[in-house]
């Protein structure tokens, strides 16, 4: 069954504009914690939610908010992380495009908790048209009274601002999306300082994904024990999902955790199966970063249950035999799908964002992407796909910030799944050329 | 090149901006004031470009080239009028990015990274671009043309081939001015 929350409201026409938001219940949350709740009171119906990081590391909100440090005469900040760049993942634009104002309503009820005055939604800049969807809702909050001085006569201030990127996966990360924000190279911090102690211009800031703080708000109105009673065991509430790749119906979807992998691939009211009649291959079901998984271990457990959309669910089995729910970029392939390819192109993209700031990324990934396009042109050989093996072991928890694992584990998921994929490559170099169109793009020889 | 300053309308729109961060902390406008730049001065970012940020922000030279080159949506070298990237990630490359990119390279007789020789058109396979559901995809300026097909792409082709401004994705209506 479906279960809509956050897009609960997704078709009325004219729901990006404030006047039909507000028919629809919305800047209820704010009115609700401004006038009634005190901020630690707010954290913890946040806590009690269960509510987890929807950006993909899933840590839990409440806590994260209660780490925050705050100093006296110290300004403190709430910063939106709108820079979704993990492949795959396409639901905070969707959210952000069609219900701007969700947004912007959970960072005022967000900013109070956390005694943020001065709060900014950072959005990857190949979203500029985004930009201006959100400054446009900006200007009209302000000019109902919803941000500037003294909201709702309570005598709270709170000034909200859109900053842009400019095309950099790692300013996902958060240190790295707080010194982009101080207008520099987008390279990672080393934790600790953890940033809800010195984030941004070295002060006190919690930085939460697009979906979290759109999440607050149904919390705060509800209250947290009945978002808690929404899903599954620690996987409360409802999650957005890209789903994309080979299925009859792409898009974002919002599910209630726990519903099974299966229906959510073969419904018609999600995924709507595999286009063309075609089979299952594998699956990436949380954003590039997490271990693809074949057919069989996507739709069942090692242990023979049937695999869930939920955190618990989705990691059952560990990286042997399971994944993660990640950002919920759900990639679908089917069975004329070479994985060796499409692992290219991620190991591309992770040589192409990686910051450059540990030797074992900056190299590694480099390392991999050759390695792979030499398979790919013909001349690879067994060694080849154990050197690859080996590389992707020696940058994963060696680097400081999660992409060196997040581009370790596509690799070592690729060969732990479809190792054969890769030996019938080197084995038979002739396999390649059957793979359709792949030469022309890489400039590879065609011989 | 003419003198390299914003007109005044974007000079105000820069003084906006750097109210948006705390005093001192006016960095922080670095990579908007970038994008105006690239918007207003053909599409890239030349050094004098970029020392003029620098005066603006009352920053060195050198903080802005370092960032100027790590972002991947600054031109450090001039580009054609209109700027075509195609995602070629994982989403796109199983709905046929390779076939999109491939027709373009045919109609356009350029490969990869290069500019027509009438200078209308650069050719920029990109990283994902978060439009996955709707792959094949490609972005110009600031929009996106999804579900792509040979037919559409011809349209957007033809579409360009008459204008005379610069692909953008940005203009002086997108931040607001607070």
């Amino acid at each position: 069954m479906s279960k809509k929350i956050l897009l609960e409201h997704i078709d009325v026409p004219g729901i990006e504009t404030l006047a039909v938001y507000r028919e629809k219940g919305g800047y209820a949350s704010v009115e609700k914690a401004l006038k009634t709740m005190t901020p630690d009171a707010i954290v913890e119906e946040v806590k009690k939610s269960g509510l987890r990081g929807r950006g993909g590391a899933g840590f839990p909100t409440g806590m994260k908010w209660s780490f925050l440090a705050k100093p006296e005469g110290v300004a403190r900040y709430l910063v939106c992380n709108a820079d979704e760049s993990e492949p795959g993942t396409f639901k905070d634009r969707y959210l952000m495009e069609k219900i701007p104002h969700a947004l912007i309503e959970g960072m005022i009820t967000s900013s109070f908790a956390l005694g943020a005055n001065t709060s900014y939604i950072y959005v990857r800049g190949e979203y500029f048209y985004i930009i201006k969807i959100l400054e446009k809702a900006i200007a009209d909050a302000y000019a109902a009274g919803w941000l500037g001085k003294n909201i709702l006569g309570t005598g709270y201030d709170l000034d909200l601002y859109v900053q842009a990127g400019a095309g950099a996966y790692i300013c996902g990360e958060e240190t790295a999306l707080l010194e982009s924000l101080e207008g520099k190279r987008g390279n990672p911090r080393i934790k600790p300082p953890f940033p809800a102690i010195a984030g941004l211009y070295g002060c006190p800031t919690v930085v939460n994904n697009v979906e979290t703080i759109a999440a607050v708000v149904p919390i705060v109105n509800n209250g947290g024990d009945w978002y808690a009673g929404i899903g599954i065991g620690k996987s409360s509430g409802t999650k957005l999902i890209s789903a994309s790749g080979h299925i009859n119906k792409p898009g974002v979807y919002e599910i209630e955790m726990g519903i099974t992998v299966e229906d959510f691939i073969y419904s018609d009211e999600y995924c709507g199966g595999i286009k063309n009649g075609k089979k299952l291959k594998a699956v990436v079901a949380g954003g590039s970063s997490v271990p693809i998984l074949p057919a069989d271990l996507i739709l069942t457990t090692a242990n023979g249950e049937k695999r869930l959309m939920s955190y618990e669910s989705l990691a059952d089995g560990g990286f042997a035999s399971g994944t993660m729910l990640g950002s919920g970029g759900f990639i679908v392939m089917d069975e004329t799908t070479s994985i060796v390819q499409n692992l290219h192109t991620f190991a591309r993209f992770y040589h192409h964002e990686s910051c450059g700031q540990c030797s074992p990324c900056r190299e590694g990934t480099g390392w991999m992407e050759k390695i792979l396009h030499k398979i790919l042109d013909g001349h690879g050989t067994l060694e080849d796909v154990n050197l690859l093996w080996e590389i992707q072991r020696k940058i994963e928890g060696n680097t400081i910030c999660p992409l060196g694992d997040a581009a370790a584990w596509p690799v070592a998921s690729a060969i732990r799944h479809f190792r054969h994929e890769f030996e019938e490559y080197v084995k038979n170099p002739a396999a390649i050329k059957n793979v359709k169109h792949y030469h022309n793009m890489h400039g590879l020889a065609t011989a | 090149m003419s003198e390299i300053k914003f007109n005044d309308e974007t000079l105000a729109l820069v003084q906006s901006i750097i109210k948006r961060y705390p005093e001192g902390k006016q960095k922080s406008a670095l990579l908007p004031l970038l994008h105006l730049a690239q918007a207003e001065f053909d599409g890239w970012l030349s050094a004098p470009v970029m020392d003029y940020v620098a005066s603006l922000l009352n920053i060195k030279p050198i903080e802005v080239y370092e960032v100027a080159s790590f972002y991947s949506m600054y031109n450090l070298n001039p580009v054609g009028k209109c700027l075509l990237e195609v995602c070629r990630t994982s989403s796109c490359w199983l709905r046929g990015a390779n076939e999109i990119v491939a027709h373009i390279e045919n109609k356009l007789g350029i490969k990869d990274g290069e500019t027509t020789a009438d200078g209308k058109f650069t050719l920029k396979t990109v990283e994902c671009l978060g439009s996955c559901g709707t792959a094949p995809m490609l972005q110009i300026g600031a929009d996106f043309h999804e579900n792509l097909t040979f037919e559409k792409v011809d349209a957007l082709i033809n579409d360009w081939s008459n204008k005379t401004e610069h692909s953008k994705y940005l203009d002086n209506s997108t931040f607001r001015k607070n």
